[in-house]
């Protein structure tokens, strides 16, 4: 008797998900422009927002994105507070150990050193995100790792002093340097490191059936070409595309 | 255990640079958690105690301009004393940062020294001042309530031996005025041994993964995904620190009234909080 | 907001800055010092509830009860309260949704897999399905309820001590009249604390006041993490690019907070002399005399 109720709860479960799309909360960062950032009107907006609306689209699912500190973006993930984790994160392999990724939705992108006059020292004081790639990368090149909780703070660091420079995601520091009337440099020759795999939706281990419609809906855009054009419509005409 | 020891060796210095460069990764262990998260309590232990050694001069000082009639003296003091007490000691953490991250790089002109700024912005210097200058306003409101409660009758007797001044405030009011000031004052020093904690999660940015006990705390909550463990060590450090700061205190209460037969002989909580 | 804001390109000076300050963001930023001030005004009350009871646990002739209060109330001497919001709230929100999953859940699949914490669908707080709004107010409301532990352990010391000093004679001679233990509490004890809880209470109030900004730290969106997002320099991507002008959304902060805790003083100063008449304190006495 109990076995047979508790199917006919199950069937009622699946039934019930089967009905309409299925919700799914995406977690981002909301401060790392153009990536994702908190528009004027006070609303998420950026390449990862417009990028997710158009996935969740193809992929039939009802989404809605949440904003999240970087610091706590990952556990945040793994204790189910959302589904999805769309934060301009790099896979790694780090990483892999604790969620896992979708294809990745950018080729592997350059990271670059940014300072206040271009032969900067790189193995000085180097500010970076905290638990980003690029902070793992500083603190095994043998520079002196300064943590900042979000990247606005990282490039704050070097225009007042506090570090020597910033390393940073290229396409994220591009804006920042471009518009400082040469305030801010590229380190020459540092502007174009390669560290990470790609950026990717970051999910759940055990959450294989959503991994799949990503990465389906990621596919049909490389297919048709609207990844590449989205992506120079936010990165300008000289971005890395696919 | 000879892995823990290994653990121990790598990591008990790390809070100031001493071991290990990188901290642990992956695989985790119960040993390197407390090891990492007690080395980080180096750094409380030295805010805690230097603000607390400064910020008692400070707060005397300051409790003297209070009760001054002296409207030069009193006034600022009054000022400074509203502003640290009013305020949060987090936003304080905040602004001093933004503040002090403006003082030119290349250091300022003093009579054509040039006095070098930039280890200002530092945690352990800029930091450190905060929370001398925060302990300080707490400590002056304190003392200040103290002065005022002097008994009138030793004034008098104070008088009557002649006397005036410097001597008075030295052998007689000053004894007394720490006397009465002291379950307040130890019920403070807690309050701001606690307050270090905030020092990484304010403005003060970690240099080198060198931060406080919270600071690896939270290292190790956000990579384990568990908060149950690092945070429960942190406590329990601090229990054992507060347990310690009680018993100091007490000796030192205990000669303050070592005159006074019967006076109480432990500090006894006061449940008027001051902070 | 406003249509001459349309293009903030165009603008400068003066006009500029209206815009500036009258973006939506900007809209954000005000209502959530609505966000800090809601939260004070509800876990004050809550708080005190839970001193209350703390208090009166800690004072319980049985056992148990007091061992439990005494630990409460001792609990917030030996460890910051930073840690305790650390702490709380995540597992207040396992521990919710856990119990959810016993109920509503298929009880074969296993909650903790691996370093996952997974419930079904239908146990999650709040349900996915539900509005950002929704999602924000459990966090806020989680952060209160960690407020009000935190607090209510503060207030529970200030309560016992303001017990104890309530003049045993008091209790006594209501004793004589033939009360009960109970009625004892009901009627005199209870009453007749508060004048010596006020000035404690008081100063609770201003930690309270002054430990607002750590809700930052819990992931509310309130008065600190605004500043920060706001005052960060802005490039183009925004609407309105400026420099770092983080310390000016501090400053004003700091000001938020000294008006706040001098208005309170002001507020207190007044209770003060209410509940002081006809006590048999020093206060009580000036004014008897004064009066007279």
């Amino acid at each position: 008797m109990k076995k047979i109720m508790l199917a006919a709860a199950a069937a009622l479960a699946l039934t019930a998900g089967m009905g309409m799309a299925q919700n799914v909360r995406i977690g981002t960062e909301g401060a790392y422009p153009p990536y994702n950032f908190v528009n004027d009107k006070g609303e998420l907006d950026g390449f990862e927002i417009e990028l997710g609306n158009e996935l969740c689209k193809r992929a039939e699912l009802q989404c809605t994105f949440v904003k999240n500190d970087w610091d706590s973006i990952i556990p945040n993930l793994v204790s189910s507070n959302y589904d999805a984790i769309m934060a301009g994160m790099n896979i790694s392999d780090e990483r892999k150990k604790a969620i896992q990724f979708s294809e990745a939705y950018t080729p592997p992108p350059l990271s670059a050193y940014a300072a206040l006059s271009p032969d900067a020292d790189i193995k000085g004081v180097v500010a970076a995100q905290t638990n980003t790639i690029q902070a793992g990368y500083i603190a095994e090149s043998g520079a002196t790792l300064v943590e900042f909780p979000t990247g606005e703070e990282t490039i704050a660091a070097v225009r007042n002093g506090e570090a020597e420079a910033v390393f940073a995601d290229r396409d994220f520091l591009a804006a920042s340097v471009n518009e400082s009337n040469g305030e801010l440099v590229w380190i020459e020759g540092q502007d174009k490191v390669v560290v990470g795999e790609g950026i990717a939706i970051g999910l759940r281990k055990s959450d294989t059936e959503l991994k799949g419609k990503f990465d389906k809906a990621i596919e049909s855009m490389k297919a048709d070409g609207s990844l590449n054009a989205m992506i120079r419509k936010w990165y300008g005409e000289e971005a890395l595309i696919f | 255990m000879s892995q823990c020891l290994q653990t121990v060796q790598d990591y008990a210095l790390r809070a100031i640079g001493i071991g290990e460069k990188l901290l642990p990764r992956s695989d985790f262990t119960l040993c390197q958690q407390v090891t990492l998260i007690g080395s980080g309590l180096i750094w409380n232990l030295y805010f805690g105690f230097l603000a607390l050694f400064f910020g008692f001069f400070l707060a005397n000082a300051l409790a003297v301009a209070r009760f001054s009639r002296n409207p030069w003296l009193r006034k600022p003091a009054e000022w400074f004393i509203f502003v640290f007490r009013g305020s949060p000691l987090f936003i304080q953490f905040f602004v001093a940062y933004e503040a002090l991250v403006q003082l030119p790089r290349a250091g300022i002109d003093v009579l054509g020294i040039t006095v070098a700024t930039s280890w200002m912005t530092k945690a352990w210097a800029g930091a450190l001042l905060v929370l001398m200058l925060n302990t300080a306003a707490y400590s002056a409101e304190i003392f200040y309530g103290a002065l005022r409660n002097v008994p009138k009758g030793e004034l008098e007797a104070a008088d009557a031996y002649g006397m005036t001044g410097w001597r008075r405030y030295r052998r007689i009011v000053w004894p007394t005025a720490m006397r009465l000031a002291w379950p307040a004052y130890t019920n403070e020093a807690i309050f701001l041994v606690h307050a270090t904690t905030l020092v990484f999660f304010s403005g003060f940015p970690a240099f080198r993964q060198q931060g406080d006990a919270l600071y690896y705390a939270s290292y190790f909550a956000d990579k384990t995904f568990n908060p149950f463990v690092a945070y429960p060590i942190v406590a329990g450090y601090f229990i054992l620190l507060t347990l310690c700061l009680i018993g100091l205190f007490g000796v030192v209460n205990r000669r303050l009234n070592r005159h006074l037969p019967g006076a109480a002989k432990r500090l006894r909580y006061r449940p008027n909080l001051i902070r | 907001m406003f249509a001459s804001c349309a293009d903030p390109k165009t603008l400068e000076g003066l006009a500029w800055l209206m815009c500036y300050l009258s973006s939506g963001k900007h809209v954000l930023f005000y209502l959530s010092f609505g966000t800090v001030i809601l939260l004070l005004l509800i876990t004050a009350p809550v708080a005190l509830l839970f001193g209350f009871g703390g208090a009166l646990a800690a004072r319980s002739r049985i056992a148990p009860l007091r061992w439990f209060g005494k630990v409460y109330t001792s609990m917030v001497r030996g460890v910051p309260d930073i840690i305790f919001f650390l702490f709380v709230p995540i597992a207040l929100d396992q521990g919710f949704e856990w119990l959810r999953a016993k109920v509503f859940c298929d009880p074969s699949i296993p909650i903790r897999q691996g370093n996952e914490f997974l419930v079904c669908a239908a146990a999650k707080l709040p349900l996915s399905t539900s509005p950002a709004w929704v999602h924000q107010l459990y966090g806020i409301a989680l952060a209160i309820i960690a407020f009000s532990i935190v607090f209510g352990a503060f207030a529970a010391n200030v309560l016992r001590g303001a017990m104890d000093a309530v003049p045993r004679a008091q209790l006594e001679t209501a004793e004589a009249y033939g009360m009960s233990p109970r009625q004892v509490s009901r009627r005199i004890l209870i009453p007749q604390m508060w004048t010596y809880a006020l000035p404690g209470l008081g100063n609770l109030w201003m930690i309270l006041v002054k430990a607002t900004p750590l809700l930052f730290i819990l992931g509310v969106e309130d008065i600190v993490y605004w500043a920060r997002e706001l005052g960060g320099s802005k490039t183009s991507a925004y609407a309105y690019p400026h420099p770092d002008w983080r310390i000016y959304y501090f400053l004003a902060i700091l000001v938020f907070y000294l008006l706040m805790t001098w208005g309170s003083e002001r507020i207190f100063d007044r209770i003060r002399s209410r509940l002081s008449r006809g006590q048999a304190t020093a206060a009580g006495e000036a004014m008897r005399k004064a009066a007279t």
